[in-house]
């Protein structure tokens, strides 16, 4: 194997599909949810994949991901550093 | 309500008292082992001095001025003659020891070494504590190991440690009593204790040393007055009252110049009751007992253990109104009731409160009085004094001196709510609310439908009952725990409140083909259920009116109701798939009417999902599933009852001829084994693959003996009559299985443990009665007896192998889920799914966005879906597929 293959983990099938939220948009969706953003499930900055979609502290992170009982379910987390 | 001045606890800090805050948290030094004068009050500067606290209702607390109920206690002091170790500190001064020097008391380290660790150290603190830990443990190891101080360049000596409490030095210091110890630990300089993880200021490690010993308040060790006037005190008090009488003669002998032996006898005498007043079960010390030879309940004793302060009283409390009894069966009541007796009736009470409305009905109850059914035990009148009526003489005077705004706590009645409870309480239906019925005897008495939710049998299984004391309780009792709100369970889609045993014997015999009922008989089975509607007219009229069991059972189906699906005898040569059926293996129900198969586990069974009781109880809902349950059951038991059913020797009898047969297929399958063992001992067996020779060798042993089970299983049954009682039983589903039936009258077959042949015992063999190195089937558990022919000794001793395994497999089971359960509760206890279908944790924290991420309550779905299109289709053409 050559040393220069870059392996993209969003590629990877196990890696759900990872997005940044505009922040008006996370405003809203946290004023939906009815939570402070530190009450949303968290996410590293140092995370692999908050690293590829370039999430900086503070941002909220759209996760869709397969679900065994729902088919597809929408989460969100919140970046914190670290 | 008086509004108080609120507090918020902003943090907790433990540490270790210091001398000098014990003396100012005193309210009294105790200088006297007398506790009490000739007067038989207690002496000042005794360990029961009033200045410890009120204990006598009525007086002032010569310390705070509060009476009895205000007055939090307050702690003394003890000035010892000499200090002594805490016998709970004594693994952190041997490592203090042998960490630091003996003479300078600096940490063996080197000075350098020790700025960069503790630099380090002050960085991972707050932010990685448990790394902190490490590294003050690494830094600790690596200081004993120095048998060099790098301060002074003193040398240092290998320090013992006796058990519990002596320390000594294998160098010129000798035994290192604690006065030294104290000089040793005082001169560790700050900045060490810091990094070996001590916060000199709150818990400097010379304050292990006992100089000041508190003396606690009295209220927490009362002494108890005996009926016969003699005052009992408490554990500890003796303790404190040995602590102090020794304190007092080491004083003593230290004041005359006693010879250095003396007092150190009497030094070494102190440290032990002031261990054993910390903690009487330490290893190596005598525990100190009372002088009926049980030991003394001191400090540790106290919080440690099942019913310690922790798990006894904190963690989990005694409750009133509750009580405790065997459970016994009775099918006569319904499955949301439970038989309570009367003397638990007259024993736990529900307060009422006096209205207009039931006033006559409430003075009946107080007239009665506490000993006759249905009485009330106490008034409670507005200003809430409690009036016990087993003191009032004249009944009628408190019964005419109700009010409305009086409360009367009277006896359970019928129709109350109360929660009732069987341990362990592994899942929510293990709580449920039943309605009162008072009944004569001494049990509670349990509808049998409502065994699979609390897993009960009436062995001897014990239950609990709860009386709900307010409104708001026994209105959630009612709406939310009720027993007909918990028939569909949440575990798997499906009723776990059902039919068991004789009840599925019964509705399968009364709704088999050949049951044919008279008109006496038909109005025996309804009026058992106070059936009160019209009577079909007979399926067959000539000769005689007979009526048969499906018409009966479809009284209680509901009129739009249709359901098919194959029954549980649907098997082997009675297999049915669609209506075509012969064998009446097929069940079919259309508008209301039972048309075809036989109800057995498959069609009214507890937990079996997508049954027919199953869709009554999702489509007709949960009051008229109770309802279902109450009536049909009733039914099935009273036909049972009629026909009479019963387990005969003489159904699992089979003739010698049989046993012929079943001999020969043991004698083929030995002669198929001896071939294999042959084959393998040849070298010629081929092994599988993934498999040693060994393995392959036992595998095909097993299939072989377990294929001659079964063929010796088939061909005793042919000798059976496929319809008697044990059939049933078995082919139903109502208990029993073909094994069991097999066991019964072919044959035990191979005994197991760990799933494999039994090999152990002897060298080389399982017992003498063999060759070493036999491994034949009879040589290794194979059992050819069954269980009507008896087992011979050495088969028995192999089924006993096999069985003691299955017990301990349980034991072990039992006790590892339990834990995982318990921790799994902490964890998820607080987890609340809010009104928007999120879940979240007791501080907001969304722990789900979607319940389930779908939503979905798992006990309305069928296998999990929300929705299941065929049995809509079904529900409502009737017709499926
Ligand atoms: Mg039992
Ligand atoms: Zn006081
Ligand atoms: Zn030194």
């Amino acid at each position: 194997m050559s040393g220069k293959k870059k392996i993209r983990i969003m590629d990877h099938e196990l890696v759900p599909k990872h997005e940044v939220v505009p922040k008006e948009e996370a405003i809203k969706i946290l004023k939906e949810l009815g939570v402070t953003p530190q009450q949303l499930p968290l996410l590293r900055a140092s995370d692999p994949v908050a690293r590829e979609i370039g999430a900086k502290p503070g941002d909220v992170v759209r996760i869709i991901r397969k679900s065994p009982t729902a088919g597809k379910i929408v989460i969100y987390r919140f970046v914190i550093a670290g | 309500m008086v509004m108080k001045e609120e507090k918020v606890i902003g943090a907790i800090k433990f540490g270790i008292l210091s001398p000098d805050l014990i003396r100012k948290m005193s309210a009294t030094a105790i200088v006297t082992s007398e506790v009490y004068d000739e007067n038989g009050l207690p002496v000042e500067g005794g360990v029961m001095d009033p200045r410890l606290g009120v204990i006598e209702p009525g007086q002032r607390c010569a310390t705070c001025g509060n009476t009895l109920a205000r007055c939090p206690g307050h702690f003394g002091h003890l000035e010892l003659a000499r200090p002594v170790i805490h016998i709970g500190f004594v693994k952190h001064i041997y490592d203090l020891l042998r960490a630091t020097c003996r003479k300078c008391g600096h940490l063996k380290i080197p000075k350098d070494e020790i700025d960069k660790y503790l630099n380090l150290y002050e960085r991972l603190k707050d932010k990685w504590p448990q790394l902190a830990r490490s590294l003050s443990e690494f830094v600790k190891r690596k200081a004993i190991k120095n048998m060099e101080c790098p301060h002074c360049h003193a040398k240092q000596y290998k320090i013992r440690l006796e058990k519990p409490t002596t320390f000594i030095e294998e160098g010129p210091l000798g035994r290192l009593w604690p006065n030294k110890i104290f000089n040793w630990l005082d001169q560790i300089p700050s900045d060490h204790l810091r990094l070996l993880g001590y916060d000199p200021n709150f818990s400097h490690p010379k304050w292990m040393i006992i100089r000041v010993l508190p003396v606690p308040p009295i209220c927490v060790r009362p002494s108890i007055l005996l009926e016969t006037g003699i005052r009992s005190e408490d554990d500890l008090t003796h303790k404190l009252v040995d602590i102090v009488r020794t304190n007092e003669k080491l004083r003593e002998s230290i004041a005359s110049g006693a010879p250095e032996v003396i007092v150190e006898d009497l030094w070494e005498l102190l440290q032990y009751h002031i261990t054993t007043y910390i903690d009487n079960e330490v290893p190596g010390v005598p525990p100190a007992r009372r002088r009926s030879g049980m030991p003394l309940r001191t400090l540790a004793q106290r919080l440690k253990g099942k019913e310690g302060r922790f798990r006894g009283n904190l963690s989990g409390k005694r409750v009133d109104f509750s009580a405790r009894t065997v459970i016994s069966p009775d099918p006569y009541i319904s499955i949301n009731e439970v038989g309570v007796p009367i003397e638990i009736a007259k024993t736990v009470t529900v307060p009422v409160r006096v209205t207009p409305w039931n006033i006559d009905e409430i003075r009946k109850y107080v007239l009665n009085g506490p000993n006759k059914y249905p009485g009330a035990n106490y008034v409670i009148d507005p200003t809430g004094r409690r009036i016990d009526l087993r003191f009032i003489r004249d009944l009628k005077a408190v019964a005419e001196s109700l009010k409305p705004g009086y409360v009367v706590e009277r006896h359970l009645i019928d129709g109350d709510i109360v929660l009732f409870n069987r341990q362990p309480s592994l899942h929510r239906m293990s709580i449920m609310g039943h309605i009162v019925r008072v009944l004569p005897g001494r049990t509670f008495r349990l509808h049998l439908a409502v065994c699979p939710p609390y897993n009960a049998d009436f062995d001897g299984d014990e239950m609990n009952l709860h009386v709900p004391q307010n409104i708001e309780a026994r209105a959630e009792a009612k709406t939310l725990l009720l027993v007909q709100e918990h028939i569909l369970s949440p575990r798997y889609g499906g009723p776990i409140i059902g039919g068991i045993q004789d009840y599925i014997s019964g509705a399968y015999l009364l709704s088999s083909k050949v049951t044919l009922l008279t008109q006496d008989q038909v109005s025996d089975l309804l009026a058992s259920i106070s059936y009160d509607g019209e009577i079909p007219e007979p399926a067959v009229l000539s000769p005689k009116r007979v009526w048969t069991g499906k018409q009966i059972i479809s009284l209680l189906l509901p009129e739009n109701f249709n359901f098919s699906k194959e029954a549980k005898i649907s098997s082997g040569a009675l297999k049915c798939t669609d209506e075509e059926c012969f064998w009446d293996s097929y069940l079919v129900v259309k508008k209301g009417k039972l048309l075809l198969g036989v109800l057995d586990k498959a069609a009214i069974g507890a937990q079996q999902p997508e049954s027919m009781l199953h869709f009554l109880i999702r489509e007709y809902g949960n009051a008229f599933g109770k309802e279902f349950m109450d009536r049909a059951f009733k039914l099935f038991l009273r036909f049972i009852e009629m026909r009479g059913f019963t387990m005969a020797l003489t159904d699992i009898m089979i003739p010698e001829q049989a046993y012929e047969e079943i001999k020969e297929v043991v004698e083929e399958a030995k002669k198929e084994i001896d071939e294999l063992i042959k084959m393998y001992r040849e070298g010629k067996l081929e092994s599988m693959p993934g498999r040693t020779l060994e393995e392959t060798l036992e595998i095909k042993i097993l299939d072989v003996l377990s294929k001659a089970r079964d063929k010796a299983g088939e061909r005793a049954v042919k000798y059976l009559d496929p319809f008697n009682n044990v059939f049933i039983m078995a082919k139903t589903g109502a208990r029993g299985s073909a094994l069991n039936i097999t066991q019964m009258t072919a044959m035990l077959g191979q005994q197991s443990v760990r799933g494999q042949r039994i090999s152990r015992g002897y060298r080389g063999r399982t017992l003498p009665h063999f060759k070493r190195g036999d491994i034949g089937p009879e040589a290794r558990g194979f059992v050819a007896s069954s269980f009507v022919k008896g087992l011979s000794p050495i088969e028995m001793f192999f089924h006993a192998a096999g069985g003691r395994e299955g017990l301990v497999d349980t034991a072990v089971r039992t006790s590892q889920s339990g834990y995982m359960q318990r921790r799994l509760i902490n964890s998820l206890i607080d987890l609340v799914v809010e009104y928007d279908g999120t879940v979240r944790s007791a501080y907001g924290e969304l722990v789900q966005f979607k319940y389930g991420e779908d939503g979905v309550d798992p006990k309305n779905t069928s296998f999990g879906k929300a929705v299941n299109v065929e049995r809509i289709i079904e529900k409502h053409v009737g017709w499926k597929k």
